[in-house]
């Protein structure tokens, strides 16, 4: 495939271009204003007046937190998603495989690694979590990945964060590919799929 | 919430998985643009005045709208990004001469930039394997044969030599 899209950060890190960092930085946060914020109240549905108070709350997306925190002073805070906090944890700790990722999430290891900007004190430990969780999932995902040929495979990824999302498609395209090979398939001259489904895409053309 | 213009953008590129190109979305690049000049003036306005009058309160709101324009900067760079990266996708996939349907969804400048890509290309080509070059959009997967034919170009006498030449 000639189509390399940016890819997404990693740990901590955003890349500027990738199209899935922009998309994790979407995702809303739990915060509070530690200052007032004049002009702004149109924002904040609840607010009566045209500035947003101090100690308002209100959910930020991921950008706008970034953007505004500060470690010395005191401009926003920022809470804790349910997910990260000591609660979940101990669920994780307990067994990560039965979580399901998707609803809880669904860039559970993507918004984790971002949360450690805000200087948490718990970062330590949401930290730890994290790659706890992942260690313990990865396994399943990889053997199922693995194992899964031309069946339907929704019920497998439907518990998984998008990042395990794109580690099972991985599996799945070198699982095809190797299928490929075996049955002497790899070398056959086959349209590529972007013209193949640019046809596809006339003949509704036509028909609507 | 601003900038919830640009993330569409962004939502409607990342929906095509395979490469396809969208149509380029010049409504939704417009509208994001004159939020990102209201946004500016507004700015422009609040620093003038915690300037001159010292209204150092004001600057919580202008760092905010700061951010948002920089978050909107990001998804337009990124959306003509991804969307050249798609275009340069389609030059080794479909060859140098685009079906009109996907014309239609480039822009005048995507189409300019399809059009230099390719005579980069094509001068790149042209400079490889001697006087006629080489079609490198071709035979993209390696052979499959063992033994391949090679043409000796130059007497060396005894001993093993390895040549780059294929038939």
């Amino acid at each position: 495939m000639s189509y390399m899209p940016v890819s997404p950060g990693v740990g901590m890190e955003e890349n500027f271009l990738s199209l899935d960092d922009i998309l994790l930085s979407q995702e809303r946060l739990p915060c509070k204003t530690d200052t007032e914020f004049p002009g702004l109240g149109f924002l904040e549905k609840n607010a009566d007046s045209r500035h947003i108070p101090e100690g308002t709350k209100m959910e930020m997306p991921l950008w706008l937190a970034k953007g505004l925190y500060e470690r010395k002073r005191r401009v926003i805070s920022v809470e804790l998603p349910k997910v990260y906090r000591e609660g979940w944890r101990t669920v994780f700790g307990a067994d990560a495989n039965v979580v399901d990722l998707h609803k809880m999430g669904p860039y559970y290891y993507g918004l984790g690694s971002q949360m450690l900007h805000f200087d948490s004190p718990e970062n330590l430990e949401i930290a730890q979590t994290v790659l706890q969780t992942f260690i313990g999932r990865f396994r399943r995902t990889m053997d199922s990945s693995q194992n899964a040929y031309n069946e339907d495979t929704s019920m497998l990824v439907e518990r998984l964060d998008c990042l395990e999302r794109a580690l099972f498609r991985q599996g799945q395209s070198g699982l095809n590919g190797f299928q490929l090979w075996e049955k002497g398939r790899a070398a056959q001259l086959t349209a590529s799929s972007l013209v193949t489904n640019y046809r596809k895409r006339k003949i509704t053309d036509l028909q609507a | 919430m601003f900038c919830e213009k640009a993330v569409e953008l962004i939502r409607e590129l990342h929906r095509m998985t395979d490469g396809q190109l969208p149509a380029f979305n010049e409504d939704n690049i417009r509208q994001v643009l004159e939020e990102m000049k209201a946004l500016y003036e507004q700015n422009q306005t609040d620093v003038n005045e915690a300037k001159t009058e010292g209204r150092s309160e004001l600057i919580p709101t202008i760092k905010f709208r700061h951010c948002c324009l920089l978050r909107n900067q990001r998804c337009i760079t990124a959306y003509l990004y991804d969307r050249l990266l798609r275009i340069r996708a389609l030059r080794w996939e479909y060859g140098s001469v685009l079906p009109t349907t996907i014309r239609f969804h480039m822009c005048a400048e995507e189409l300019e930039w399809f059009n230099q890509y390719k005579k980069s290309l094509a001068t790149y080509m042209r400079s490889l394997g001697g006087d006629e070059g080489l079609d490198i959009t071709q035979d993209m997967k390696p052979p499959k044969s063992l033994y391949i034919e090679v043409r000796c170009l130059t007497a060396t006498g005894d001993g093993m030599v390895i040549i780059n030449s294929v038939n």
